[in-house]
């Protein structure tokens, strides 16, 4: 187990620059999730991290010695693939002791490490197959346990879960963060999914065009999002991103959306948006913080009437959708709540969760 | 009204599904039919083989009879003789050798060139895999005359181990490109797990790529084999003592005495040659076909 460093790391490939300026460190035992959307890179800096791809700028260390001229073999990881790479000519147990035949570990120790990571991943019974013989989830399994008998330094994993039916996924997330907690291997997972990633993360690093946008907690990237592209990138629904004007109304400021409709912003907020009065600027507010008027508890929000174009019954709520000016917006509103699509409906913003972006810069102010 | 309605679709249904039934029992009909013309169309050798074969001398020349059937009684006289009185058996373990020294060679070749012109992408690596493939294209009705100065030039000439030079040329080249397209049909993430896993170029060909392409592997060896065990017009330009013949020459050449042809015998010795082919096609046929179809409906 150790702490991996990437310090200004890059990638190019001829004059296409795929990943630049990279700085990231993962202490031990940490679960590190890049995640964005694809060809942001985030493949890309896990395989140099790996090994399997050259770096071209700058340096990465594990456990503090410096990998970039080292073969994947002489870093000690482990890499878990989206399509499982398991060798389809070996059973169970010769895939996950492979690695340590290579190594020359001798016979005792490898079935002792092979008996207790198929413990762990409750795959005892499965030792004696051949991967034709398995299911999605546990071929992923197997994969899993190919990994964790190396008792690497970092464990790599490489979206895992794309090729698992929605159910299966879900499954598999919870038994990769129960294996994280009990064998405790610093870990760099790559995915597109943005739950994925919020679920398993102690820390998300969210990528964007070869660049690191934001790294935080989960939290922190939910709640303070510093660019517009991680508040658009985190959380299902997407947050609103309305263009709207802040304006000067007296000791304080409005933040107008349309001629119709225009919220007053936050006292505690007055001071942070002042200097940009006047300005073109988007607004951000992630749909459940647009409600119903009756029956919660948040009581404090300015209430506003729209029409509801579409309604999106999801059981333990409902979406609405309407347009200010053109830009569609979403609610989520209690079931018993909901109006139907064409009626007006009376809703409410709570404007302690809005979010002012800078379209010049994409930054959040 | 709403009965008709209901019922419209449902006997339109029964009708669908009858004339679906009826359009399955006539392409089986007419496959039966092709099928039946075409392997008796091509039975018709091998049977006239076996009959002529299994008759007398006598017969053979005698024209009033049926050639198509055995009017003096069933004689194994062919094959005794062929056996023990005619150099048979010299070629038949010279091609034994020929054939097993070029197998081994050309599976060497093409499954180490296939594994790096396929997998560790390096420069010019398509235009050599291409050119590989060109070189195949060149029959060896052309090929045999230069061959004759080099196999001359190394004095192999009148040698079966000149064979075993000249024969991988026509080997090796298509043996390459099928492993290519083999080893290419292995996902990328199999050499990167072995890659960490520890493995080095060769561990990662022994332990993982030939296990995995076996099939391939096994189609490129069958024709391999073939290919040696068949070969004509090397044999009869390279070769021309008896010690030193192969099947396919020594056979015509030692039972054809001028105008005199030894049709009994020249059929006895076409079976037993064809014996080793038949029987290892029968054993790995479904690997053959695997191995040729491989890499065609999965990338």
């Amino acid at each position: 187990m150790a702490e991996v460093t990437l310090r200004n790391v890059g990638k190019r490939y001829d004059d296409v620059v795929a990943v630049s300026n990279v700085n990231l460190d993962i202490p031990n035992h940490e679960f590190v999730v890049l995640v964005g959307p694809s060809g942001c890179g985030k493949s890309t800096t896990l395989r140099m991290i790996a090994g399997l791809e050259e770096i071209t700028d700058g340096e990465i260390s594990i456990g503090g010695e410096v990998v970039n001229d080292l073969p994947p073999k002489d870093r000690d990881i482990a890499m878990v693939f989206q399509n499982y790479a398991l060798y389809p000519h070996m059973t169970v147990a010769e895939n996950m002791s492979f690695g340590l035949k290579l190594r020359k570990f001798p016979k005792a120790e490898i079935k002792l490490r092979v008996d207790n990571a198929a413990r762990i991943l409750d795959i005892t019974e499965l030792l004696a197959r051949r991967p034709k013989q398995l299911s999605g989830g546990q071929r992923q399994r197997v994969a899993m346990g190919r990994a964790i008998v190396r008792n690497p330094k970092v464990f790599l994993f490489d979206e895992p879960l794309s090729n698992l039916d929605a159910k299966l996924r879900v499954q598999m997330r919870t038994e990769i963060k129960r294996v994280h907690q009990k064998v405790k291997t610093t870990t760099v997972y790559v995915t597109h999914d943005q739950v994925e990633a919020m679920t398993l993360a102690d820390r998300v690093v969210v990528m964007n065009g070869g660049k690191i946008e934001q790294i935080g907690t989960p939290n922190e990237l939910y709640h303070h999002p510093k660019t517009r592209f991680v508040a658009g990138f985190i959380g299902s629904p997407a947050m609103n991103l309305i263009p709207a004007k802040l304006e000067s109304n007296g000791s304080g400021l409005t933040i107008r959306l349309s001629d119709k409709l225009s919220f007053h912003v936050p006292e505690s907020r007055t001071a942070r948006y002042r200097g940009h009065t006047g300005k073109d600027l988007l607004f951000g507010l992630r749909p459940e913080h647009i409600t119903e008027t009756r029956g919660r508890e948040n009581g404090v929000g300015q209430e506003f009437t729209i029409t509801l174009d579409v309604v999106e019954p999801m059981g333990m709520e409902t979406m609405v959708f309407f347009t200010v000016d053109g830009n569609e917006v979403c609610g989520r509103v209690e079931p018993s709540a909901a109006k139907g699509a064409g009626e007006p409906m009376q809703l409410r913003a709570n404007l302690d969760h809005m979010h002012l972006i800078d379209p010049a810069t994409n930054v959040v102010l | 009204m709403s009965i008709a309605a209901l019922s419209t679709p449902a006997s339109r249904a029964v009708r669908l599904g009858s004339s679906l039934r009826r359009n399955r029992r006539w392409a089986l009909i007419a496959s039966y039919v092709f099928l039946v013309m075409f392997a008796i169309f091509f039975l018709m050798p091998p049977f006239y083989m076996v009959v002529t074969a299994l008759k007398s001398d006598a017969e053979v020349a005698r024209m009033a009879t049926n050639p198509w059937i055995i009017a003096d009684g069933v004689t194994f006289d062919q094959f005794r003789i062929l056996l023990t009185q005619t150099d048979f058996l010299i070629f038949f373990k010279n091609t034994v050798i020929v054939t097993v020294c070029v197998v081994a060679i050309t599976m060497v070749v093409s499954v180490l060139a296939a594994f790096s012109l396929g997998r560790m992408k390096f420069w010019g690596s398509g235009i050599l895999a291409t050119g590989i493939f060109l070189t195949y294209l060149v029959p060896d009705t052309l090929l045999f005359i230069p061959l004759f100065q080099i196999v001359k030039s190394v004095g192999l000439l009148n040698s079966y181990w000149g064979m075993v030079l000249v024969y991988p040329t026509l080997t090796v080249p298509f043996c390459t490109w099928i492993m290519i397209g083999y080893f290419q049909s292995i996902p990328k993430e199999l050499d990167e797990a072995a890659l960490i896993d520890g493995a080095g170029h060769m561990q990662m060909l022994t332990k993982i790529f030939i296990p995995v392409a076996l099939p391939g592997i096994i189609a490129a060896m069958i024709f391999a084999f073939t290919v040696s065990w068949a070969a004509f017009v090397y044999p009869m330009t390279f070769l021309y003592s008896a010690d030193q013949q192969v099947l396919t020459v020594g056979t015509v050449t030692s039972l054809i005495r001028g105008d005199v042809y030894k049709w009994g015998m020249l059929m006895a010795g076409a079976l037993v040659a064809a014996a080793p082919p038949l029987v290892i096609y029968a054993f790995l046929m479904d690997y053959y076909i695997a191995g040729l179809t491989a890499g065609a409906t999965k990338g």
